[in-house]
């Protein structure tokens, strides 16, 4: 696997974030980092808190406390006169031009073609000309397999190729960081292969950060550094994936596991 | 009173250049009607509280009182405070307003019939928020308008002839006054209206069809 040279700091930190729905506290004072590069696999049971971190990063969810830090800079928050105070929209617009994301739903755009669904950020928030935008995405989309598809709206593909397209959607804007949100959770279990296949590919051929939250044990396995196992809002354990999958320590990591081994 | 199909020739080249002015009206209230659908049903959802309250008075003032009684404001009433429009304008605008205040809920409606998760794509490709509701949400949301747009515009076609009351001469204050000249002219002067009516009302009945066919492009038939 590739990596960047690790820097002193890291691409992302979360430090003490904790985030509430009405009374449901999902995330309970999260210390993680994610270095330059990194790639980290996020497992535990619904509820843990999983896709509530990656959605902070994303912008999607406010923390109810805590700070994020992307490469240094607080993201939800925005220095005035040496004090934090909550950040506009235009803090967040230029974060956030870092951090690119895939949905479990793949959440197309339904009126537009495969090329414009994959073209038109480019165009508008980058600001590359139209014809670049395309063969960039063409190119994106031959490597996801999807090249002859170009012209085909998104409800007329597949959910895998679906999801392959938002896949190149995101990644066609060269963040930093993706984040994967279960992306293989809505689909039909035939084609969740050619889908990991395709984040392993883009994970060898770039030097992207990723944190992905999966039940895909094997997967994980495959494309993480390292893996974070979550358990009511909490970071319970740690480590390489051989650590995680094949030496788990805390019970609650164990019997998760063998639940879910058990199941699959 | 079928018999004589030279009264009806006669009515009829009465009631065209009344026609004529009926369309006037519908186009010019049409056009306002839509620019004021659009404002107040954005107005509805923008994120600033103000905003909304605003459109939301308008929308709930002019949706909760009569178009009739508004007319008349607006053309009799408004002179006393020193606004006067003349008897056209009047009727465009009471129009306008209230069938404005109707269009505004469909386009508010619409809106926010487009799953959030479209939204959150276009935030993860750090849309800007007028991109996102450019590029992203209204191209959507225009699909589901259409048909009651297209709705609305025919009964704002209906609507015009209240402004036979304000001395407006429209299809229908030209229909009563043959009416009222002429008693035994009643059948063929009503029958005429409704099949005139009818006739404006076609080409928006076929072009909404028409739009709807073409926005729905993108919605592919698996």
């Amino acid at each position: 696997m590739t990596k960047n040279p690790v820097q002193n700091q890291p691409l992302v930190k979360y430090e003490k974030v904790s985030k509430k729905f009405d009374d449901l506290e999902v995330l309970k004072g999260l210390d993680l980092d994610i270095n330059q590069g990194e790639r980290v696999a996020l497992i535990g049971p619904s509820g843990s808190g999983k896709t509530t971190i990656i959605r902070m990063l994303m912008t999607l969810e406010e923390p109810t406390s805590g700070i994020i830090k992307v490469d240094g800079t607080p993201l939800w928050h925005k220095e005035v006169n040496g004090k934090l105070a909550p950040a506009d929209e235009n803090h967040l617009r230029k974060i956030r031009g870092d951090i690119g994301m895939v949905f479990q739903q793949f959440n197309l755009f339904p009126h537009m073609t495969i090329l414009r669904n994959v073209t038109e950020a480019q165009v508008h928030v980058k600001g590359i000309p139209k014809d670049e935008a395309e063969k960039r995405a063409i190119t994106m989309l031959e490597k996801v397999g999807l090249g002859e598809k170009v012209d085909a709206y998104p409800l007329q593909l597949s959910g895998g190729q679906q999801q392959r397209v938002a896949i190149a959607r995101a990644v066609v804007m060269q963040p930093k960081i993706m984040l994967f949100d279960e992306v293989t959770s809505a689909l039909d279990p035939e084609l969740v292969g050619e889908v990991l296949e395709v984040i392993k590919e883009i994970a060898k051929e770039s030097d992207m950060a990723m944190i992905l939250v999966t039940h895909e044990m094997d997967f994980a396995r495959d494309v993480a550094d390292r893996i974070v196992f979550l358990h009511g809002g909490l970071i319970e354990e740690q480590g390489s994936p051989k650590e995680i999958l094949e030496n788990p320590q805390s019970s609650r990591l164990q019997s998760f596991l063998k639940r879910f081994l058990s199941t699959t | 009173m079928w018999d004589n199909i030279n009264v009806y020739f006669d009515i009829l080249h009465k009631l065209l250049p009344a026609g004529w002015m009926t369309i006037k009206i519908l186009v010019t209230s049409a056009l306002l009607t839509y620019l004021i659908a659009f404002i107040a049903g954005l107005g509805r959802v923008s994120q600033f509280s103000i905003i909304r309250t605003l459109t939301m008075i308008y929308v709930e003032l002019f949706r909760g009182t009569s178009l009739l009684v508004q007319m008349f404001w607006i053309f009799f009433a408004l002179p006393a405070f020193g606004v006067e429009f003349s008897a056209f304008w009047a009727g465009v605008l009471a129009l306008s307003l209230n069938y404005g205040a109707y269009a505004s809920e469909v386009v508010r409606g619409s809106i926010l019939a487009i799953p959030k998760t479209q939204t959150e794509a276009s935030i993860a490709l750090n849309m800007t928020r007028w991109q996102r509701l450019k590029l992203v949400i209204l191209p959507q949301a225009f699909r589901i308008m259409l048909p009651g747009l297209g709705n609305n515009s025919i009964e704002l076609l209906k609507g015009t002839s209240l402004v036979s009351l304000i001395t407006l001469g429209d299809l229908t204050y030209r229909g009563l006054i043959i009416q009222n000249t002429n008693l035994s002219y009643t059948v063929p002067v009503f029958i005429l209206l409704l099949i005139l009516y009818f006739i404006i009302a076609l080409p928006l009945i076929i072009l909404v069809r028409r739009l709807e066919a073409s926005a729905s492009k993108g919605v592919a038939k698996v």
